[in-house]
């Protein structure tokens, strides 16, 4: 008990630990349409090209959410407008934009004096930097996220299980579509202090490829990614603290090694199950 | 605005009872030059390449159609027309007197390759999107709604199916179920995207007990098939499609050995030892029919 108490006497350590868990939420439940969608490159990339917009910020002495939150609904519009027209196919068109940005964020950054220890913030995270308004930024938009989740919830499946029916059945399916794009990039902005831009990807598919295997239902999945994406953020930062190893690479290692026993043990569908 | 507000609302246009359930008036669609598709194509005097041209016809409510061709003859661009998700370049496709846009009744029923079947949801779930144009924007299924995917359920013979995810169903049970989930839409104009490729022959007598039974509903059903023997055995009319409309009648006037020449072209031969007989080959692994003339 002491071991899981002694580090909240910290106050920077308990902000980090709520950013976590709220963080670790967020992105798994967002992250089930991201596995389902089969958008993992996509959350990659859109995390990457936020970086110019990250760094403006910075060197505006802007709060980093706001330069974050434009560049991320600019590109994920971007993106989503560019893959539909059909000239070059969508990968391709995401790998462009997304090594493009990526270098004009780091030139830029590369151009002022604390170089490195900067772009290993932004690209790893930094959970123990967590001030008070970053909290409230990250409840307040993820929270946000969540509702808009849950009142299209129904619509959201018709998209993404079957676009056709969602036609005949007249949904704003462009809309339904850009909305998605643009929740992804909001999760990602929550994210950045948490995780960084580097390890994005794993907060969005790692729990829900986890939740995947272990039900056959949309709402279950949701919830079990949910409570392993915020175990992963609560028990990654423990582990960071008494390990005294960097925090975004703590909590994702937590959430691959849950993947990883699910991936073995997951009843029927685990690999131990599968050997004859 | 008024998709959003008719989404809200969630119910689509009124039909005009006096009108046919579907109607196209020199309907063609093109391609964009430069389309692999071009090769193949049928070319227009403007340089364009039609994946369909001067499409005109008009099903009447109740009717059961057999949309058949070869491959790359535009039986998924009749249907993606109908549905909506392509619009013709020229003419005019009406659905009980509207435009496709604003109906909620079109049921349509994917190829089971279009789908994935590892998709985390249950049965129940799939029928239960059948409503959600139905219950519409920011609300959530109600008793109603459950009854009614309930009653499809029953009407498909796969009730005992509800719970199961989609992937440990069989293909037939697959098709029944996307058929109760057009059912739960209310679906008065169906289409099914071949429908009975890879089904045993009780697992197509089921499908085609299921139409019988939507006959007296007057749903008007359009099926894509590959099966000519099938076609002409189970239809009230067949449309032979080669980029245009070959022939669109009942079975017997279609089927002449001289249509089914100008719809597969090379892929027709005629027995020397069957009277009469041709023998169409589509050249896709698929069904190989002999249709003897009448």
């Amino acid at each position: 008990m002491h071991l899981l108490l002694d580090p909240l006497q910290f106050n920077f350590i308990v902000r980090g630990l709520i950013a976590a868990i709220l963080v670790g939420i967020v992105c798994s439940v967002l992250g089930t349409y991201v596995v389902l969608r089969g958008m993992a490159f996509f959350g990659d990339a859109l995390a990457h090209t936020i970086l110019p917009g990250v760094v403006v910020a910075f060197l505006l002495g802007w709060p980093l959410a706001v330069g974050a939150l434009i560049m991320g609904v600019f590109t994920a519009v971007g993106i989503g407008a560019l893959s539909s027209r059909g000239v070059v196919k969508e990968d391709t068109a995401i790998g462009v934009i997304f090594a493009g940005a990526f270098a004009l964020g780091v030139a830029m950054l590369s151009a002022t004096g604390n170089y490195t220890v900067d772009l290993a913030h932004f690209l790893f995270g930094n959970l123990l930097g967590v001030t008070q308004g970053d909290l409230w930024v990250t409840a307040v938009l993820g929270l946000v996220v969540l509702l808009i989740v849950f009142f299209f919830y129904k619509e959201f499946m018709v998209i993404s299980f079957d676009p056709v029916l969602a036609t005949t059945l007249r949904l704003p399916a462009t809309f339904l579509r850009y909305l998605l794009l643009v929740l992804i990039a909001v999760t990602i902005v929550v994210s950045l202090q948490v995780v960084g831009i580097a390890l994005m990807v794993a907060m969005l598919v790692t729990p829900a490829a986890a939740a995947s295997l272990l039900t056959r239902r949309l709402t279950p999945m949701m919830f079990i990614s949910a409570g392993i994406g915020a175990f992963s953020g609560a028990a990654g930062l423990y582990t960071s603290y008494y390990l005294d190893i960097a925090s975004g690479p703590a909590v994702v290692l937590v959430g691959t090694l849950i993947f990883t026993l699910t991936f073995l043990f997951a009843p029927q569908r685990g690999l131990i199950w599968r050997r004859h | 605005m008024t998709h959003l507000i008719n989404a809200l609302a969630g119910r689509g246009v009124a039909h005009d009872p006096q009108t046919p359930s579907l109607q196209m008036d020199n309907v063609s669609v093109a391609y964009a030059a430069g389309l692999q598709e071009v090769s193949v194509g049928a070319t227009a005097g403007n340089g364009r390449f039609h994946a369909l041209q001067n499409v005109t016809f008009s099903a009447q409510q109740g009717e059961r159609i057999a949309v058949v061709g070869p491959n790359g003859a535009g039986k998924s661009t009749l249907f993606k027309l109908i549905v909506g998700t392509v619009k013709p370049s020229e003419g005019e496709v009406h659905i009980f007197g509207h435009g496709p846009d604003g109906h909620i009744c079109i049921g349509y029923v994917p190829q089971r390759n279009q789908i994935d079947w590892s998709f985390p949801v249950t049965v129940e779930d799939v029928v239960m999107m059948g409503r959600v144009g139905q219950i519409g924007l920011f609300r959530w299924p109600r008793r109603a709604d459950w009854e009614i995917v309930h009653q499809s359920l029953d009407r498909v013979e796969a009730s005992h199916l509800a719970k199961k995810q989609i992937g440990e169903l069989s293909g037939g049970q697959q098709q029944r179920v996307f058929i109760a989930r057009a059912l739960a839409q209310e679906a008065e104009l169906l289409l099914l995207d071949e429908p009975l490729n890879g089904l045993d022959v009780p697992s197509q007598q089921a499908i085609f007990n299921i139409l019988d039974s939507l006959r007296p509903d007057g749903v008007t059903v359009l099926v894509a098939t590959h099966d000519l023997q099938l076609a002409a055995d189970r239809f009230d009319k067949i449309m032979l499609l080669n980029r245009y409309v070959v022939a669109f009648a009942e079975p017997t006037a279609v089927l002449t050995a001289d249509n089914l020449l100008q719809a597969y072209g090379g892929h027709v031969h005629h027995l020397p030892d069957a009277e009469q007989g041709v023998l169409v080959d589509d050249c896709c692994g698929h069904d190989v029919p002999v249709i003897r003339e009448p």
